[in-house]
């Protein structure tokens, strides 16, 4: 029997990286959340580590620990981050630098950090996190839509330099999902943008779950610096 | 923990030349010597190499002395005289950077 794929999830506590972090689970993967605080998932495959995504201290603590117990990693799911949403004349540099912090310097570090893991057995499979905030210029979102282009652009820069390695980088740009990020958003504004979507839904774990899944398997090898965007959008 | 000796460190780095030698070409293997040029005009490696070993040490010296480095920091891309010349400069660098900051560990 083949042995259990050693995945990473970051912003496992809750909402999309707990839904992943349990459909990884569900599959036999040995799981390993990160997240600033502690999750009440137990299972025997899964571990969670205590960290924040832009702590660079504090991610190379944990990936210690990570290649300590399990001496590889196969998947790293950058699901972390954070948003605000705020007219850029009320966008505070405080918010700048916690959006761009967390989700291009967070992204950067776990891809960093997690390729020098794979690479030793030279494989790996990463998948970052876009949105279609970006394609769709989305108002009010300046800055969390600028965070998510920088990490389409970190995701097609690192697939080349990790090809090397046997390791592809994907990104995938989910539409708004119901969970914490957007529960602040007035539904207006979230019926606005789901009415530029070609399929005009919001968009729920399965969706995500399918692409990870298209990402993460051996036979996507060839398949890389991709972005796929859910809903029809761009 | 005691701090390691320059020669500990030294045998740490001969345990990541271990590990990135597989993936060389034969002619272009590191020898397990201080005196081993790395870079440059005598330099075994090319770019893509200097990067394998400098993460092969970062990780040798967390397995084996407990501790946590950065070795690729702009401290070192900015001295002018470069750290990675030879296996001898670069073990005395992370020895001094164990020294300075004492890891991460």
């Amino acid at each position: 029997m083949a042995e259990p794929r050693v995945v990473v999830v970051t912003g496992a506590r809750k909402g999309i990286g707990r839904a992943l972090a349990e459909h990884f689970l569900s599959c036999g993967d040995t799981v390993v959340g990160l997240s600033r605080d502690a999750s009440d998932l137990e299972q025997p495959s899964y571990r969670h580590l205590r960290a924040d995504v832009c702590n660079e201290d504090e991610i190379r603590t944990a990936f210690g620990e990570i290649r300590r117990a399990f001496g590889r990693l196969d998947i790293l799911i950058n699901n972390a981050g954070v948003a605000a949403m705020n007219h850029a004349l009320l966008t505070p540099m405080e918010t700048v630098d916690r959006i761009l912090g967390t989700n291009v310097g967070g992204t950067f570090l776990l891809c960093r950090e997690g390729a020098k893991l794979m690479q030793r057995h030279r494989f790996g499979r990463i998948v970052n996190f876009g949105s279609v905030a970006d394609p769709l210029r989305l108002e009010g979102e300046a800055i969390y839509a600028a965070s998510k282009a920088a990490v389409v652009s970190l995701t097609r820069v690192l697939a080349r330099e990790f090809a090397e390695y046997g390791i592809t980088v994907n990104a995938i740009a989910p539409t708004p999902v119901a969970t914490d990020l957007i529960r602040s958003v007035p539904s207006e504004k979230i019926d606005r943008l789901v009415a530029r979507q070609a399929i005009r839904r919001l968009g729920e774990f399965r969706d995500i779950v399918n692409v990870v899944d298209f990402f993460v398997r051996p036979e996507s090898d060839f398949v890389t610096g991709q972005v796929l965007t859910l809903g029809g959008v761009g | 923990m005691p701090p390691p000796t320059e020669e500990q460190v030294l045998q740490v780095v001969y345990r990541a030349i271990d590990e990135i030698n597989p993936g060389l070409p034969a002619e272009r293997r590191l020898k397990k010597s201080a005196c081993t040029a790395l870079f440059g005009h005598a330099g075994a490696l090319d770019s893509l190499g200097r990067v394998n070993l400098i993460v092969a040490v970062e990780q040798a010296v967390e397995d084996e002395l407990g501790a946590s480095v950065t070795l690729a920091d702009e401290k070192a891309m900015s001295q002018s005289t470069s750290p990675f010349r030879t296996v001898g400069t670069l073990a005395a660098y992370v020895w001094r950077q164990l020294g300075e900051h004492g890891g991460r560990g």
